[in-house]
């Protein structure tokens, strides 16, 4: 179906204004609806974000599609707007009030360059809630919470998005002729685009600063701060580019499933410990015997402990294995575990403490005497077998030899996991599979 | 396959188009999953710059025709709980996944806990029914995110999918055949009463969702009349915020999911979800090995308390032993529905999972 839409004379609806005698906001309106009937987009692709204050009153007043969110977050509400359907013009309407608690924003929406066009509708101070200081509130002004005048420095709002990226940047006042022209310039930039428009609160700020017409602009002057277009950069706009990126791309293969090649004569739960330290390849050698477990036909479980630190501290994986589905992940009392770094040794002393006679601990030669259990306590040695392990091998060689040991499955099923898994380590971790293999056979 | 990539692949199946996140262990792998799955379905994600801009990013999203999830931990929650209330007063479908870790405050980051129970179901402001559901396995993870999109469709309103560090990170054997994805319902086409987006009746109706750009569309997270105006109207506003309520509360049987394994001459009934649910089942096998009768009940939807479901599993039993992760959250949503039964909590939050033995001495 094709609608030809016939440019209004004007995106707002029959209701009027309510904002205070003189305040700014009118002016601002009046200038968006202009670049509204000058843009001529179908009123119904226009959305006008806006978020709590004076300001947030205003996409009442139009007949465009309309999104009235929360205090500071319209800047959110319309990137996701823009990224779920760039072909609608989205409008953010936001007082400094926002921009001051949306301030995080504001940063990456300048960072990130979403093509959204955000009107600040800057009183310097806040007008709904009863004339409070604002983040753009000069030092020395008088508002409802700064008696004695405001000891804090404003935030530059368009210096701040024009240094962080943003395509277009703008600052005047609501009294500026070239407001409407200014507003069409932002939509029609590609990226992020700003306007810091200082206004008059009549309420509150003007009154009791004795602010005159030329006063906003005076101010400004004396805070040293530059009018006009302040940033116009030629930046791809973020959703087009995140499309034109991922153009192309073939969808996520399933997952592939892994039938049996192996048997294992397992007919109970086994719960194996692995535990090491960070750094050790812990994890992956995990993942080999666990692949392998479920190629000899096996219900596997990996569970994984680390601190919050990536490469130090203790890293251990408990692998529960059963002939039947684990309803159960944890363990309170491994039937094997490894010893393999003093970091882990210390971490599952909880373990060790509970593990009987009837369980077993295999510890590399550096950890054996720091392990206290009554389960048997074996020594490991990587170097009792020919070949020198690295110190990334040593993991998946010791849970093989456990493996082995335990008569779990053929260590084959681990070394076709580690050649299904392929890459560039493959090949020393195939070793480090028949290192272990010797290793279990071995103990015996 | 761990719990993470399962809400992945429910997620990419339900035709999610939009996901925004910020990282947190222990659901970053959801993020990072979605930033690389979901653009090679056409669809979008994002990282925000905080946990606000995400649940906002995907609030904007679905106006603009997305159909979207976020996902987060406690700490995240806490900054998703403004949106939260916005989400529910704008009528926004959207599912956020909570993986659960120990709290509260930091917490610790890589630690199991579920003691977001109370705070998923009441964490904004105002008060009003969010619909939480618990996978209790790595394939319910999948089924249950599916679910959360077409209850979230259905009902116009956020959907939890409360999860925990522990079944989203244990990577388990799952069996393909446990896959099957529920149906997800589908928008209604624009109809060109675009002008009364929030028009709903009975009180218990659920307005159609519109989308920005089709029509003239209004959104607001204000009390406001069908149109989406802002008003104080004492008979507009209170008829909106019964209806946000009715239009869950009057559905709860088809919100309801709690799988019951009960048995004949079982004295006791085992009640749990999540994580914990798995050792409980595994209790009760090992029970019934043994010789030992006992009934067990999976809680799938947490909220709205599946009353019916539950009263229905006590029946026959006179003593309910409830097993979490937390020091008796949904305990207490089960003793006013225990009647003269006895209810017996079994609870631990010093990091480690319930061990089917402890849910066993509990039984008895």
């Amino acid at each position: 179906m094709t609608v030809t839409i016939r440019p209004p004379g004007t995106y707002r609806n029959e209701r009027s204004f309510p904002f205070c005698p003189g305040c700014g906001h009118v002016a601002i309106l009046d200038a968006l609806d202009a670049a509204l009937v000058r843009r001529g987009i179908d009123p119904a692709r226009v959305v006008i974000v806006s978020d709590i204050g004076c300001s947030g009153l205003s996409d009442q007043y139009f007949a465009t599609s309309a999104f009235h969110g929360l205090h500071g977050r319209s800047i959110t509400y319309a990137t996701g707007i823009k990224l779920a359907d760039p072909t609608l013009e989205v409008v953010v309407v936001m007082g400094d009030g926002g921009t001051g608690i949306g301030g995080a924003h504001l940063l990456s929406a300048a960072r990130r360059n979403v093509g959204i066009t955000v009107l600040v509708f800057d009183n310097l101070n806040f007008g709904m809630t009863g004339g409070q200081h604002s983040t753009t509130t000069p030092p020395g002004a008088l508002t409802s919470t700064t008696p004695s005048g405001n000891l804090e420095q404003p935030l530059d709002i368009a210096a701040t998005a024009a240094v962080n990226g943003a395509a277009y940047v703008w600052r005047g006042t609501s009294y500026d002729a070239d407001l409407t022209d200014r507003i069409v310039e932002a939509m029609e930039t590609p990226g992020f685009s700003l306007l810091d428009i200082w206004e008059p609160c009549t309420a509150y700020f003007v009154r009791s600063n004795k602010v005159s017409r030329k006063g906003l602009s005076e101010i400004m002057e004396s805070l040293g701060l530059e009018a006009g277009v302040l940033a116009r950069r030629d930046v791809p706009e973020y959703s087009a580019e995140y499309r034109r990126v991922n153009a192309g791309s073939a969808p996520a293969p399933p997952p592939e499933g892994i039938e049996p090649e192996f048997e294992s004569a397992l007919d109970r739960r086994f719960v194996l410990v692995l535990a090491g330290a960070a750094g050790g390849k812990i994890r992956s050698a995990a993942r080999f015997v666990g692949i392998g477990a479920m190629l000899s036909g096996l219900w596997v479980a990996q569970r994984d402990e680390y601190p919050i630190t990536v490469r130090s501290g203790h890293s251990i994986s408990t692998l529960a294995l059963d002939s039947s589905p684990i309803e159960h992940t944890g363990t309170n009392d491994p039937d094997l575990l490894i010893a393999l770094a003093p970091e882990g040794a210390a971490t599952g002393r909880r373990w060790l403490s509970a593990m009987t006679e009837a369980d077993e601990v295999l510890a590399l030669p550096g950890v054996a005497g720091e392990i206290e259990t009554s389960a048997r306590v074996s020594v490991l040695d990587p170097a009792a077998v020919p070949g020198r392990l690295g110190p990334t091998e040593v993991a998946l060689a010791a849970a093989v030899a456990g493996v082995v040991h335990a008569g779990l499955f053929p260590e084959e099923a681990v070394a076709e996991a580690v050649r299904r898994a392929g890459g560039r380590h493959a090949e020393r971790n195939l070793a480090a599979v028949r290192a272990g293999a010797l290793l279990g056979a071995e103990l015996g | 396959m761990d719990g993470a990539t399962a809400i992945v692949r429910g997620a990419l199946d339900a035709k999610c188009t939009f996901f925004a996140g910020y990282p947190i262990t222990p659901a970053s792998q959801i993020l990072m999953a979605m930033m690389r799955d979901l653009p090679r379905q056409g669809g979008v994600a994002v990282q925000g710059e905080d946990e606000i801009a995400s649940i906002g990013m995907c609030i904007g999203a679905v106006m603009g025709g997305a159909r979207a999830m976020t996902a987060t931990s406690g700490p995240g929650m806490s900054l998703y709980s403004e949106n939260l209330g916005l989400a529910v007063m704008g009528e926004i479908p959207l599912v956020v996944v909570d993986v659960q870790r120990m709290g509260p405050a930091t917490g610790a980051a890589t630690t199991v806990g579920q003691g977001d129970v109370q705070f998923a179901r009441w964490g904004t402001s105002g008060g009003y029914p969010l619909i939480v559901l618990a996978p209790s396995s790595v394939p319910e993870c999948y089924t249950l995110t599916v679910r959360a999109f077409d209850l979230a469709e259905r009902f116009r309103c956020p959907v939890v999918l409360l999860t925990d560090k522990e079944l989203n990170l244990t990577m388990r054997t799952v069996a393909s055949a446990d896959f099957v994805a529920p149906r997800v319902g589908d928008r209604p086409a624009p109809t060109g009463e675009g002008d009364r987006p929030y028009r709903y009746e009975p009180p218990g109706a659920v307005p159609p969702m519109r989308r920005f750009g089709d029509e003239r569309v209004r959104f607001t997270g204000s009390t406001h009349d069908e149109r989406a105006l802002i008003t104080k109207d004492p008979e507009v506003v209170g008829a909106l915020n019964r209806h946000l309520a009715a239009k869950i509360d009057e559905h709860t049987d088809e919100i309801e999911m709690v799988a019951s394994d009960l048995q004949d001459g079982a004295d006791t009934l085992v009640i749990s979800y999540g994580i914990t649910a798995g050792a409980a089942r595994s209790a009760a096998a090992e029970m019934r090995a043994a010789g030992r009768a006992v009934s067990v009940a999976t809680v799938h939807s947490l909220w709205p308390v599946p009353e019916r479901s539950l009263r229905e599993a006590m029946t026959e039993v006179r003593r309910v032993v409830v097993a979490e992760l937390n020091l008796g959250q949904y305990r207490r949503e089960i003793e006013p529905l225990a009647g003269a039964r006895e209810v017996v909590g079994v609870h631990r939050v010093d990091g480690e999972l319930i061990a089917p033995e402890e849910i066993a001495e509990a039984v008895g």
